[in-house]
Formats: structure tokens, sequence, C-alpha cells
């Protein structure tokens, strides 16, 4: 288990998110979000489906534009700058719900397309590094079949693997276990659990409190597209401030 | 029943059958035709195979092959000039059909990214190219090839009339392209965009190395489709007096020597067509079988 209480107030900030609102259309989907992100530190956020968590981690790599206010990811601001864009997004690593493993590819050129195409790794040097994060997620065996062949919680594995394969300094997991079997959940959280004790900068998305409890700094609450509450998770699971936490509490911890 | 004949006469097509291949290509020159024929087969194995020593080189001389084959079969350069009206029958129908299909797919590919782009500008251009060609009989595009295109022409210029045709049936199947190729693009689940995003992919690369392999696949029926009828529609030519292997055919047939052949003739150029096409018809299918990666489920 990692350290809980590690302080992180003294790092240095990596994401900062400022007055930042969006909109789907008419709908008004984050509304006037802050955030601070300490490198190294490690934030689940949660919340009722709708409420905006998706959009708000998918905001910090521009897979979604916001309209209003700033984000500073790891120094570089989000604006339309295309160079900036793609800068950040090879320094931040996301997970999917639905793997998005590339089904073309075997899972070795899954992990080594991008450093080979956006790091300009040689393709020695890119496959070697893709066999040690292929053994550090467990699966070393299966680096020359295609994801297709490969069972839910595998293929996660591999979807970390190949975020890891960029070296990024941030990770975010958009409800990275919401897609599998009970049975395979385990260890795609263990692999997690493993990248969190190595110091990894982490937002994840997620509705396992267990894994809140056990890694995260922070837990964040949110409720039609705001942060209602965030707080340690000791705190927050035990000592809930605001009523729609509790609610929500009481409704995903009954059983 | 006026003088029932007692079989088919092959011998038509036999003694005709150098004119239905070469057309009134110069006899002494016949040699660069067969050397076209030759080379084109080398550069459909080198696209087509997948596992050739050296595959990089197959594909640089396909690429060149058109104007390799544009130089041996027109002259110029040291070989002795042939004009366009000299080409006829089979290697008139493949002249077409191979420039058609090589050239109409990246076209279409170029117009199916530029439909979708979130430049409305490039996306307005593509949107009214693509339906005003569909919206438009091929037959209409030849005869503005062949009479309407000269009025636009400075006077006393003179763009041959295969080239004409030429790029229309390019033009004309791009299109087509362009619209399969989107159902392919689209069929895509939007997740594999998102990935290939999110690992810094810039959009040329993510198009080059996962989104077009993927929508390419899907895309196969619907591209060898357009193809085999580009393929068949290349016999429209002979209405704007292009002499292909129908033209020629029609023509011999006239011939007081062989009247009444007619059988004879279209069954030969019905089983031209059906080799060519079912062979395309069939890698295809070979092709989607090679390429599919495997479900667990």
């Amino acid at each position: 288990m990692p350290e809980n209480n590690l302080s992180t107030a003294n790092a240095e900030t990596i994401i900062s998110i400022t007055g930042m609102h969006k909109w789907f259309g008419d709908f008004h989907v984050l509304k006037d979000i802050d955030l601070e992100v300490k490198q190294g530190e490690r934030i689940v956020i949660c919340g009722p489906s709708g409420s905006g968590k998706s959009t708000l981690i998918r905001c910090i790599n521009r897979l979604e534009e916001h309209q209003q206010g700033t984000i500073v990811v790891d120094g570089t601001e989000l604006t339309q700058d295309l160079k900036n864009i793609e800068i950040i997004r090879s320094e931040v690593g996301m997970v999917f719900q639905q793997f998005n493993l590339f089904p073309h590819l075997t899972v070795l050129e899954n992990l080594t397309l991008a450093p080979i195409w956006v790091r300009k790794t040689p393709k020695a040097e890119a496959e070697e590094m893709a066999m040690q994060y292929l053994e550090r997620v467990k699966i070393p065996e299966q680096s020359k079949k295609y994801p297709g062949q490969l069972s839910g919680g595998q293929q996660q594995r591999v979807a970390i693997a190949r975020s890891l394969c960029m070296n990024p300094r941030i990770m975010l997991f958009d409800e990275p276990t919401s897609a599998l079997d009970p049975e395979m959940i385990k260890e795609v959280l263990d692999v997690m659990i493993e990248l969190a004790e190595s110091g990894m900068t982490m937002l994840v998305v997620t509705h396992e409190m267990g894994f809140a409890t056990a890694v995260a700094h922070r837990v964040i609450f949110m409720d039609g597209g705001e942060i209602i509450e965030a707080n340690d998770p000791d705190n927050f699971f035990n000592n809930p401030q605001n009523d729609r936490t509790k609610l929500f509490l009481s409704q995903i911890l009954q059983h | 029943m006026p003088n029932p004949r007692e079989g088919a006469c092959w011998a038509f097509i036999l003694g005709s059958f150098e004119f239905f291949v070469y057309g009134w290509y110069p006899d002494t020159e016949k040699w660069r035709v067969n050397l076209s024929f030759i080379l084109l087969i080398f550069a459909i194995v080198g696209v087509l195979k997948e596992t050739l020593p050296g595959k990089k080189y197959w594909l640089w001389f396909a690429a060149a092959f058109p104007f390799i084959a544009a130089w041996l079969l027109l002259g110029g350069l040291g070989l002795q000039p042939v004009e366009t009206s000299k080409l006829g029958g089979i290697l008139l129908t493949i002249i077409i059909g191979v420039t058609g299909i090589s050239f109409s797919l990246p076209i279409g590919i170029v117009l199916a990214l530029g439909r979708r782009s979130n430049m409305p500008a490039l996306k307005t251009v593509c949107v009214l190219f693509i339906e005003f060609i569909r919206g438009v009989p091929l037959i209409t595009l030849l005869f503005v090839a062949s009479t309407m295109l000269t009025y636009f022409l400075p006077p006393g210029s003179t763009f041959d009339l295969l080239m004409r045709v030429l790029i229309m049936v390019t033009l004309f199947s791009s299109a087509y392209i362009a619209e399969v190729v989107r159902g392919g693009l689209q069929g895509l689940p939007p997740g594999q965009y998102e990935a290939a995003d999110s690992l810094g992919l810039t959009y040329w690369k993510a198009h080059r190395l996962i989104i077009l392999p993927q929508a390419l696949k899907i895309s196969i029926p619907g591209i060898v489709n357009t193809f085999i009828g580009l393929f068949k529609d290349t016999t429209l030519v002979l209405i704007i007096g292009m002499m292909d292997i129908v033209g020629l055919g029609r023509a011999r047939l006239n011939d007081p020597y062989w009247l009444g052949l007619a059988g004879e003739l279209y069954l030969f150029i019905a089983i031209f067509f059906f080799i060519c096409c079912f062979s395309m018809s069939r890698y295809s299918i070979n092709l989607e079988n090679k390429l599919s990666t495997g479900r667990r489920d």
C-alpha cells in the first residue's frame, strides 16, 4: 500500500485549472472548475453519471475543448495552438473505459507506435521498453497477439502499458474498470496501485471506493458540473460535509 | 431458319486476336505493349502480395508504373511516338481501367478526408465535387470530355482525347471511392481517434497509422465493387468514338468476311471481363480474410 498521508504540499504544481467552463451546445457541463494538482498527487474523482467528471479529465488532454478559463499542464497552457496540444498530449497518458487499443496492430505494435512515431525512438529500443512495461503489467507472453484475442482485463493492462511507453508525467484514467467483468477488475486495479506506488501523478475517474481509500491523496466529488467537495479519503468517506456528497456515498456504499 | 450454323466459329476470335489486343498499334513496336503488360503484372504483384523481399521498392515501382507505361506506349524520349488514336482493344480497356483504379483510390481517400474536415472551405469544395460527379451519368462526363472541354481550352491547343477521358473516368470513380471510404471512416469507433490523439499523434500520423488502415479494411468490399463497376464502364468510351475491345469487335463484325459472328464475339468479350472482374472479387475476399485479426468472443 502506498503512503496515504504522503505530503505533496511542497511539490510543484503540475496541473492548474482556473475558472474553467465548458458547454455542450446549450448544456453547461462544467461550471467554474478550479483545480490544482501537485506533482505525484493521486486524485480520485467520483460522482453520479452525467456530473461532468469524465469531461473534466478529457479537457486536460484536449479531447474536449473548454470555452472559458485556463488549463495549464506542466507549464504549457492549453489553447488553440496545435503545437502546445501535441506537447501536452505526449506528456499526459490516458486510459479509457473501452480500452481503445488499435485492433489492427499486435500488442507490441500498439505499445511501440507512439514512441516510434511521436518520440522518434529507434524501433529496437522502443520494443525493449515495451517489453519492460508488458512485464510490469504482467502479460509479456501476449506481445505477439492482437487485442481482439485478449480478455478485457488483459486489454486494459495493455492500454495502461501503452500509455506508460510514452513516459508520461501524468496519467488520466477514465473509468478504467467500468467495462470489465468483476473478476478482472482486481488485476487492473493491482496494476494501477503498483503505478501509484511508483509516484506517478494520477487522476482517476472511478467508482472503486476501495481503490480511492487505498491510494488517493484527495477524493473529489462532482455533481451537476461542479466540484462539490474535495478532501483526503479518510475525511471524505467518514466525515462528508455536503448533503449531496452524503447522499451519493450512502447510495454507493450501501451494498 | 436460314442456314443454321453447326457450331461456333472460333477462327474469328483467333484470327482477330492480335487486333483485339493491340488495336492499331504499329507492328514493329508491339514489344512495347508486351513489355508494358509484363511490367503491369509485376506492379500488381508488387502491390498486392504482402510479403515480398524489398516490398518498399516494389511499391515505388508500382507508383512509377503508370508513368513508365505511358512513356513505353506513347513513345518520346528516344522511343518512336505512337498517337493515342492507334490505341485500341484490350490494350485501351486496360489503360483506362488501370489508370482509373490506381488514381481514383488516392484521390478518393483525400476527398473523403476533406469531406470530414473541420475546415469549412475544404469541406464545401469536397462535398460539391462529390455530389456533382455522383449526380451526373458517366456518359455525360465523357461527352463533356470529348466535345465541350475544347470550348474551355485556349484555341488551337490540343489536349489529347484519351487524356481527357482518363481524367473524367478517374474523377468519376474517385467520387464513388470517396463515399465508400467515408463510410469506412464513420464505421470506426470514436475511441480510435481519441486514443490516437491522446498519444500525441498528429492528424496525418493518426490517419496513416491508425485510422486509414482500419477504415480501408472495412471499405474493401465497397472499393472493389467500385473498381469492378469502373472496369466494366470503360466500355462506354465506345460512344465517344474510342475503340476499346467492344468497339473493335463491333467494327470487325462489319467485315464481310466475318458477318454474323456476334455470338462468338460477345462471348469472348464477356469471358475477358469476367476473368478480370472475378479475379478482383476473389482477391478482395482473400484480402479480407487475411486482414481479420480475430475476435475472442
